[in-house]
């Protein structure tokens, strides 16, 4: 059994949805350390010699198997960067859960800024889990700021769902991608902001061989002060297909800013953009009220329901 | 009962004041299927949201079982037992049908109950309790989930707008369904229904007609609905925007309009 503090045990279950040790590959990170690390006979997590972090490798053809990477902060004043290199191999189709976080309960600022790389290899498979999360009373600031590369080869899929719905005061996310022919990636980001929360997301997706494609949607809420940024490129360097989509829930004095971005450099890449937002439609919640619920609970079910 | 005395309503439009409700007056009985019903445009929708608290009347008062409801807000009219099915329901991203129907009896209730109300409307409860409420649906799948929504809240008063607006032939036979069933189990309740089809005013005990924000007619269905049919101007009125073409049909007469 791991060695882990009730605040941490919770922070895991929140994270990656683990309720006990998990089975096959995993490695738990607290507090800058290794709190457990198992490998299984295809997925080899070892320790980075040069730098804080690890690297993943997932045998060719490896099937149905989850390797979970939570990282967890909760002392005060923790900042760390950690380079994490996945690797997996042809034919392989993985589940990773990743994910993120900080509890902070004194006033140092506490931060992770994870740097993910991804090297999917022809015909893999693979599903990426992030979920961020921050918890705490005090008045230290919870900062995440990842950076993702992904690089697949051909015909390659990659499906990364990223989560930030609490707590998280700061962010600035960047993710970039390579997609080779047939490669195929979709993204599905959901994002809220409260208080005077700052999140960035920025996307360079570059779809470099034909039958590539990419289709990256966030969809986000910002309530009282908070700030999003939301901007994602889409190049078409091939005969390729992008879509980006940004819809948001804006609310209280809540700024956002999406900004379409897509370069075709080939005639035949068909690239496509949509942004949206606006407030709560004033109909959703008339509907909701005329079934007995409060504004505010009609507020929340709408919410929740936008993020799920 | 719900009772509406000299209701008026009005809004500014380019700095003229337009009256869409002009001072109407009703009485909704207990245990009683009153159908409104009348030209396109004649108010009937107003009518409804001033029910159900969406609109706030300019002039008149609303008593709900005695108790004056005028100042009381959509929530607090809902909790005291009037549902609203919209004329155009509305869309939502991520909240599913069982949500809406759980929302609407206030319960968390079992999948399987939650079906019933669906398998009611004549959805094949399965195939729609896990849909989201959102485009991915036709305007006759939400319209009957609207319904399933308002059957679900088990209200005192339940309004229905148009209910049947949307709806193919074939699901109309089992709409007309849902209706005799709520006729037959309306004790401790009234029904409400706005709406245009010969065979919803067949199951009316009361039938009113609104034109032009005025109430025209009210009456029980034996003395309506002859008017409705025998009246040429009535007739060619709800003709001409559309309304109880079906009513000639059936009738066999040859109405030009
Ligand atoms: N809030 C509003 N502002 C301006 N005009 C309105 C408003 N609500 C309704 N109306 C107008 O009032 C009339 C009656 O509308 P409605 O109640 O929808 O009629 P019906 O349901 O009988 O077809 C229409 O001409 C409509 O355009
Ligand atoms: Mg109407």
């Amino acid at each position: 059994m791991l060695k882990l503090t009730e605040t941490q045990i919770k922070m895991l279950e929140e994270i990656a949805n683990l309720h006990h040790t998990p089975e096959g590959a995993y490695n738990i990170r607290t507090n800058g350390e290794s709190a457990g690390r198992a490998s299984t006979e295809n997925i080899k997590i070892t320790s980075k010699e040069d730098v804080s972090g690890i690297d993943i490798r997932i045998k060719p053809g490896t099937k149905d198997e989850t390797v979970y990477i939570p990282v967890v902060i909760s002392e005060t004043g923790m900042k760390e960067v950690v380079y994490n290199d996945f690797y997996i191999g042809e034919g392989a189709d993985v589940t990773i859960v990743a994910g993120c976080g900080i509890d902070n309960c004194g006033a140092h600022d506490s931060e992770h800024d994870g740097v993910h790389r991804f090297f999917v290899g022809k015909n893999a498979v693979c599903r990426y889990v992030e979920k961020h999360y921050g918890s705490g009373v005090g008045t230290g600031k919870r900062i995440l700021n990842p950076v993702t590369e992904v690089y697949q080869e051909e015909n390659s899929y990659m499906e990364m769902e990223m989560v930030q719905i609490k707590g998280v005061d700061d962010t600035d996310r960047r993710t970039v991608a390579e997609l080779a022919a047939g490669a195929k990636m979709v993204v599905r980001e959901r994002l809220m902001t409260h208080d005077d929360q700052r999140a960035i997301s920025l996307y360079d997706v570059k779809l470099n061989g034909d039958d590539s494609s990419a289709d990256v949607v966030s969809r986000s809420v910002a309530r009282d002060n908070s700030y999003q940024k939301f901007d994602a490129t889409v190049v078409g360097n091939a005969a390729c297909s992008g879509h980006t989509e940004c819809d948001s829930i804006i609310m209280d004095k809540g700024t956002i800013l999406a900004v379409p971005g897509l370069e075709a450099n080939n005639v035949d890449a068909e690239l496509v953009h949509e942004a949206a937002i606006g407030k709560i439609a004033g109909d959703q919640l008339m509907k909701l009220m005329t079934l007995g619920l409060t504004e505010q609970e009609a507020e929340e079910q709408i919410i929740n329901g936008f993020l799920k | 009962m719900l009772e509406l005395k000299n209701i008026s309503f009005s809004v500014r439009e380019d700095g003229m004041t337009k009256e869409i409700i002009r001072n109407v007056s009703m009485t909704i009985p207990d245990e009683k299927l009153v159908v409104i019903t009348g030209p396109n445009g004649g108010g009937k929708s107003t009518l409804a949201r001033l029910i159900a608290g969406i609109e706030k009347p300019t002039e008149g008062k609303i008593f709900l079982n005695g108790e004056d409801i005028t100042e009381k807000s959509i929530t607090e009219r809902a909790r005291m037992g009037i549902g609203f099915a919209f004329q155009q329901p509305v869309r939502f991203k991520g909240i599913q049908v069982l949500d809406l129907i759980r929302l609407a009896t206030g319960k968390h209730l079992a999948v399987a109950d939650a079906c019933e109300y669906l398998s009611a409307v004549g959805l094949c409860a399965k195939d729609y309790i896990d849909r989201e409420v959102n485009s991915s649906l036709s305007g006759g799948e939400l319209k009957r989930i609207e319904i399933a929504t308002v059957l679900a809240k088990a209200s005192v008063l339940s309004v229905f707008d148009e209910p049947e607006a949307g709806i193919d032939l074939w699901s109309f036979q089992n709409l007309i369904q849902v209706f005799e069933d709520m006729r037959k189990h309306i004790a401790g309740s009234s029904i409400l229904v706005i709406s245009h089809q010969e065979r919803i005013l067949n199951i009316a005990d009361e039938i009113i007609v609104l034109k032009d924000g005025q109430l025209i007619t009210h009456g029980s269905r034996d003395e309506v609905l002859p008017q409705l049919s025998g009246d040429t101007t009535a007739v060619a009125g709800c003709c001409r925007l559309g309304g109880l073409a079906e009513l000639r049909e059936l009738k066999g007469e040859d109405f030009r309009c």
